[in-house]
């Protein structure tokens, strides 16, 4: 099956994209929302679960206040109004993976509502309405076995592990999004960057698209150029990263053009984004809305924050991560782009934290950046779990600054430190790594050295003073890396001009 | 000691006490009585002989190394089928729990086994405590010990009838739309609706979360009472749960006075529809209040008149969605998982298979009510009657400690009669429901027998929110006035059941 698309540039000749975006959060709480059950992530399946959270007969929710403390905090960060009075709701369809075949969570008065935030795409600033965001409780995960697609379709059977059922979700719903249309992917993409990035000061969730802890669902739709009406939206789903998120939006502006333009209507549903191919494909028909039964929870109480409760969360809000990255710009002196690397690394905090403990700015991107960037990325992990703190690449770097060690060197440290050999000091000791600083060995490499290249030291004498890199390269190869380079340098230097 | 059956749980507690009885003995009398006359009754849908001794003789042992007991321990009790109890078959009457034993008990179930009470067994009910006879039941009708071809009320009538058939001194039952009054008034027991989140609904299997209500049933108050305070309480695992202290139920049943009490006749509670033997009776009752020094008005509560239809929307609009987790995915009933169906056919004939006919029509009036496009007009017109009924209640106990009625419109009736016209069943709880409907404390007690069948008429007493003890001050007393006149509590009125093993 090919689906015909238009070349973006063409759609948006002719319609403006309408974007509509509903941010999943999982929160970070050590229990489930409504049970005292653990959240943690990974662990085999049906094992994170008790009768409340299976939907057993006779069982009832009980609120975690930790969640809601967190929610509203999320809704004080997008300038939300917090309600003095709402309630939780049940959400009514039958589904394998949902264990009571009703979701608990908030219909017409959301915890916090009528907000907004501000994304930069290109170095200008857009302005997202926040219609709500709600508290509700994850379902189960369905596991289709037996089919070449892992999707329902063609599975033998099904598995269900509940251990994701019942962990607090925050839903953030967006106001309909209209930028110009070149810009609405960028801007996609930007607002779920900010809203992890936000989500982490916040201290709320683990923001891991990649394990589902925010996942975005994209509503797009197009309108003729210039009208006032909107068209037919699709949602579409699995949406994993941020890079997906911007190439989603984008098929689909050019995937409906291309339906519009052959005279065809857009038809409303759920779609499916494919990584690896790159299209969205249609999933449920939304076409007759299905009826959610909603009505208010009755085995919960009305919840009603009190004013002081509210203020004082405010209080702990951080400083918001746009003004927080333009500080912090400035204070080391990084360009824009070096600035995006460090905040796509998702290292902004490391960094702040190991320049607190007295590393240059310089150093602690270096080494966060390089070094252990890539050891996260061939590990599969993410650069927080490396087991790697800010302390001990402060102290590699001491050593470095110290003249314990070269670059070279330090590289081998990190190595070690990745691979849980111990402190710096430890791995240093253990695998011989400190730099030579016995002058009598060094003066005898360089005497050596000048020994065996004598065209060099001609080189040198006759006026080029950067042949005598070779010179000092053959010492750092004889002392194994092992010495410094300014120290070798010198000494040659001193050697040839006496 | 073949009479222990015919004891209170009071005296029976006495007799352990003073070493005259044991707790083995007296439930082995009771597991006798249940084995003589059940096939009759049949009151019970499942009896744990070995573990009800087990639980006997515990106490028996912790009493024999001196511990300190509460008033309950080692007194045999039976209970709803609808509460959870750890290991023990819980089916809510209904064929698609078949089979399944629970990982956990209810708290009721816990406070039970921590005051050291005997769980005899589950008791039958109407399937998910819906109806008012028990002949929903999916295993078969439970028979009223006054009259074996009379329903024992519903849907609590296993319950009721248990107690009124020597069975058990105590039950558990659930009260929803009058689910323990009504079955205690038709069987001449004591059946008492707490206050709505005095008792814990965690561990009930819900029919409607905001109307549910466990409660004791009993022959005589103060057992009902002592019952009572053995489960009430706040519970950290219902967030409905009212925390604030019991009321002092058994002080009142004690206590047993009504001087001074100011009693409001509810005036739209009687006339059409009410049998004469039954407005005799409870006229009767109130005169004797009177006398006894109580002062009696009529109270008007125009809205009552709504509490019916506003039940019947509000109960099955929450009844369809709390049902909505019995699909066959992680226990009960399984139906046509060949491999071949799917997972949502697996589910629908599940249920179809599972369900009884009033389940599947009050899910279909719930699944209605609740749409969108009907909800305001439904579900939202229901909520604001709800209200109106509570402000009924408010402005009638701004005159008034306690509201006064029949506990039902007419005596129990031939098991078959109403089961084909579900409204003459459902008028059943035509007094009981308001009370729930405004979450109040509200409670059965006998009043004597209607002339014209000869079977039990209830006295019902309603008290404000977590005014439970006055509920069972007036009921005691109206108890202790009537033994007077009859030489003892209405069961002893009842003719010997004739059963033939």
């Amino acid at each position: 099956m090919t689906t015909e698309v238009l070349d973006l540039e063409s759609a948006l000749e002719r319609y403006d994209p309408v974007l509509g975006l509903e941010v999943h959060v999982e929160l970070n709480t050590a229990s489930k929302m409504f049970c005292g059950c653990p959240t943690a992530f990974g662990a085999d399946p049906n094992t994170q679960v008790c009768p409340v959270c299976l939907g057993l007969p006779g069982s009832l929710p009980v609120l975690n206040a930790r969640a809601v403390e967190s929610a509203i905090r999320i809704g004080l960060a997008l300038n939300c109004e917090i309600a003095e009075w709402c309630r939780f709701a049940r959400k009514n369809y039958f589904y394998p993976d949902m264990p009571k075949n009703y979701q608990i969570s908030q219909y017409d008065e959301p915890i916090a509502f009528n907000g907004w935030t501000e994304v930069a795409v290109d170095g200008k600033s857009y302005r997202i309405e926040i219609e709500r965001a709600h508290m509700e409780e994850d379902t189960g995960k369905s596991l289709h076995v037996g089919g070449a697609t892992g999707r329902i379709h063609g599975a033998s059977h099904s598995l269900v592990d509940y251990n994701r059922a019942g962990i607090p979700l925050i839903e953030i719903v967006t106001k309909p999004i209209e930028v110009p249309g070149d810009k609405a992917a960028a801007v996609a993409k930007a607002y779920v960057g900010m809203l992890r990035d936000l989500l982490r000061a916040l201290g709320v969730s683990d923001v891991r698209m990649e394990q589902g802890s925010l996942r975005c669902d994209a509503n797009v739709s197009l309108k003729l150029r210039g009208a006032t009406e909107f068209g037919t939206r699709t949602e579409t789903k699995n949406v994993n990263s941020l890079r997906s998120v911007e190439r989603a939006v984008t098929y689909e502006i050019q995937r409906q053009g291309a339906v519009l333009d052959a005279g065809g209507r857009v038809t409303q549903e759920t779609r499916h984004w494919h990584e690896d191919t790159g299209i969205t494909t249609p999933g449920r028909s939304k076409e007759q809305a299905e009826d959610y039964r909603y009505f208010p929870e009755p085995d919960l109480l009305p919840l009603a924050p009190s004013r002081e409760w509210v203020d004082q969360l405010r209080g702990t809000l951080p400083e918001p991560p746009p003004a927080r990255r333009i500080r912090l710009q400035a204070e080391w002196g990084f360009t824009d782009l070096e600035m995006r690397d460090v905040v796509n690394a998702g290292a902004q905090d490391l960094l702040e934290q190991t320049v607190a403990l007295g590393t240059s700015a310089a150093a602690a991107k270096k080494w966060w950046l390089g070094e252990l960037a890539r050891a996260a990325n061939d590990s599969g992990s993410d650069l927080n779990d490396l087991g790697v703190g800010p302390e001990q690449v402060a102290a590699v770097q001491r050593l470095v600054d110290d003249g314990s060690l070269n670059d070279k060197l330090a590289r081998q440290v990190f190595d070690g430190l990745v691979k849980g050999e111990g402190t710096p000091a430890q791995i240093v000791e253990a695998r011989g790594l400190a730099l030579v600083s016995d002058d009598g060995a060094l003066r005898a490499a360089v005497d050596r050295a000048i020994e065996a290249n004598p065209e060099v030291v001609e080189k040198v004498r006759s006026g080029k003073a950067a042949a005598a890199g070779a010179l000092i390269g053959a010492v750092m190869k004889e002392m194994r890396g092992q010495a410094d380079a300014a120290k070798v340098r010198e000494l040659v230097e001193a050697k040839l001009s006496s | 000691m073949s009479d222990l059956t015919r004891k209170t749980a009071a005296e029976l507690s006495d007799l352990m006490t003073s070493g005259q009885a044991s707790s083995v003995e007296i439930t082995q009398a009771h597991l006798d009585r249940i084995a003589a006359v059940d096939d009759a009754v049949h009151a019970f849908l499942y009896v744990d002989t070995e573990g009800a001794l087990e639980q006997a003789r515990s106490v028996d042992e912790r009493r024999a190394a001196g511990e300190e007991l509460g008033p309950l321990a080692g007194v045999p009790l039976a209970l709803k089928d609808v509460l959870t109890q750890q290991d023990v078959p819980t089916t809510a009457g209904s064929r698609i729990l078949e089979g399944w034993r629970p990982p956990y008990d209810a708290t009721t179930v816990a406070r039970l086994k921590a005051a050291g009470v005997v769980i005899l067994g589950k008791t039958n009910m109407d399937e998910f405590a819906m109806g008012s006879s028990t002949e929903n039941s999916a295993y078969g009708p439970t028979h009223n010990p006054w009259d074996l071809d009379k329903i024992p009320g519903g849907s609590g009538g296993g319950s009721a009838a248990a107690v009124a058939a020597y069975e058990a001194p105590l039950a558990i039952g659930t009260d929803t739309g009058g689910s323990i009054r009504q079955p205690g008034a038709v069987t001449g027991t004591v059946g008492v609706k707490p206050t709505y989140g005095g008792t814990s609904r965690y561990g009930l299997i819900a029919l409607a979360s905001s109307l549910d209500t466990p409660g004791p049933c009993a022959r005589t108050t103060l057992d009902a009472a002592l019952l009572h305070e053995a489960i009430a309480g706040h519970d950290p695992m219902d967030s409905t749960s009212i925390d604030q202290a019991v009321p002092p139920v058994v002080a009142a049943a004690r206590r047993a006075s009504v001087e001074g009490t100011r009693i409001g006749v509810v005036k739209e509670m009687g006339g059409e529809g009410y049998q004469p033997g039954v407005e005799a009776r409870f006229h009767e009752a109130v005169e004797l209040l009177t006398k006894l020094g109580a002062e009696v008005t009529e109270v008007s509560c125009p809205h009552f008149q709504y509490g019916l239809p506003a039940y019947y929307l509000i109960l099955p609009s929450e009844a369809s969605s709390n049902l909505a987790k019995f699909d066959a995915m992680r226990f009960g009933l399984r139906v046509g998982d060949d491999g071949e169906l799917s997972a949502e056919e697996v589910m629908a004939r599940t249920r179809e298979a599972g369900f009884g006919a009033e389940v599947k029509r009050r899910i279909m009036l719930g699944t209605y009510a609740l749409s969108s496009g009907y909800y305001d007009a439904y579900y939202g017109q229901a909520q604001k009657v709800r209200t109106l009924i509570q402000r009924d209640f408010a402005r009638a106990y701004e005159q008034v400690d306690v509201l006064v009625s029949p506990s039902t419109p007419t005596t129990a009736f031939r098991i078959g009669e109403r089961v084909d016209d579900p409204i003459a069943m459902y008028m059943n709880d035509l007094c009981t429901i308001p009370s729930n409907l405004a979450g109040n404390a509200a409670g059965s007690f006998p009043a004597g027998l209607a002339d014209e069948d000869g079977l039990p008429v209830g006295f019902h007493v309603m008290a404000p929110v977590m005014r439970d003890d006055l509920v069972y001050q007036v009921g005691a007393a109206l108890e202790a006035a009537l033994a007077e006149q009859w030489g003892g509590v209405l069961m002893t009125k009842a003719a010997e059941l004739e059963v033939s093993r």
